[in-house]
């Protein structure tokens, strides 16, 4: 099919948000603020990982019909360098502190699980039903990310403050949720791809009741990273991305084939 | 700080189970962190249908001490068994 390598993109595109949150909320392992919350968000990281690895496999039969043998998942996850990473660049902002990686999370979620409501109607019957699959651990995650949105916000002085000011400082990579280049509107057109544009409304809508209970302020909208054109979905990184990467890469690239 | 979070004991109902069964404690602040806690703690594979949670200082117990006086005078009792009803054979499933 003509579409197969913008398919592929789009594709990639899924999967490589799912990777990099993955691998930034790995991070946390051990490190969590109590056991309990260590292990949940360690939980959602591996839900993020297990849609990742889905998206790849498609990815990689996608790939193979026009570039025949198609790279394996491991191959697309741990030999791509940073420009053919397509995620956004909100999932790869660093951790920071809880209220960061909570804002992070929160801001992601909820699109995550508008995103693929949309999917789940695709006429590409994968994507489809694995946005089916991928949307009852999202709902949870939206759920728990809310959650602390609210109670880290209606906190105590302090964590209202690093609430607010994780959101302030997040806010510049939401609009390139909601961006729409032309791989994405070629897609559209053809009932594969969410059109991410139509999630901006009800997304600030649900966002905002969140921060109203959390008593945060709506950030105002100034200029969005990666809004117009050139940003993660198209490989263009802050330069977070490759020092992640290099963390996430190393044992892959220092020991080539290995299996464990 | 997590030592600041009350702890809450957790029962969980499995697929086949009729009850809730006591499967151990966490700390949480409220409530609903305790049920959200629990089901990423205790039901990661595939364990349950139901969760509780009941705040640990709310659980009365008996006490050790007490262990004679409360359990051994049933000991010899046997008659409250209730092995020595014949059941009729067409009886089944008990």
């Amino acid at each position: 099919m003509d579409d197969d390598p913008r398919l592929f993109d789009y594709v990639l595109r899924l999967a490589d948000n799912g990777v990099v949150l993955a691998q930034r909320l790995g991070e946390w392992v051990g490190k969590g603020p109590a056991l309990e919350e260590d292990i949940a968000l360690t939980n959602v990281g591996l839900d993020l990982l297990g849609q990742g690895r889905m998206w790849l496999a498609y990815a990689r039969e996608i790939e193979a019909r026009y570039a025949p043998p198609g790279r394996g998942e491991d191959a697309l996850a741990f030999l791509r360098d940073g420009g053919e990473f397509r995620n956004l660049l909100l999932v790869e902002q660093p951790n920071g502190s809880y209220a960061d990686t909570m804002a992070r999370q929160f801001l992601f979620d909820q699109w995550h699980l508008m995103l693929l409501g949309a999917l789940a109607g695709s006429k590409d019957e994968r994507i489809a039903a694995i946005a089916a699959k991928a949307g009852k651990e999202v709902r949870y995650h939206v759920e728990r990310s809310a959650d602390w949105t609210i109670r880290l916000g209606d906190g105590t002085e302090l964590s209202h403050r690093r609430m607010q000011d994780a959101v302030d400082a997040l806010w510049m990579y939401t609009g390139e949720m909601f961006a729409v280049d032309a791989i994405e509107r070629g897609l559209v057109a053809a009932g594969v791809a969410a059109d991410a544009a139509s999630l901006q409304g009800p997304w600030r809508s649900a966002v905002a009741a969140v921060f109203d209970e959390a008593t945060l302020a709506m950030p105002g909208d100034g200029w969005m990273q990666g809004a117009t054109g050139r940003g993660g979905k198209q490989g263009i990184h802050t330069e977070h991305l490759g020092h992640m990467l290099a963390e996430m890469q190393i044992v892959a690239r220092s020991h080539p084939g290995a299996r464990w | 700080m997590s030592s600041e979070w009350p702890l809450w004991e957790i029962f969980i109902r499995s697929q086949h189970g009729l009850a809730h069964k006591h499967v151990g404690s966490l700390h949480a602040v409220d409530a609903q962190m305790a049920i959200r806690n629990a089901r990423d703690v205790y039901t990661r594979r595939n364990e349950g249908i139901s969760i509780w949670v009941a705040r640990s200082a709310d659980i009365h117990a008996s006490s050790p001490g007490d262990k004679e006086a409360l359990f051994e005078p049933s000991n010899d009792k046997v008659y409250r068994h209730p092995t020595f009803f014949p059941m009729p054979d067409d009886v089944k499933h008990i």
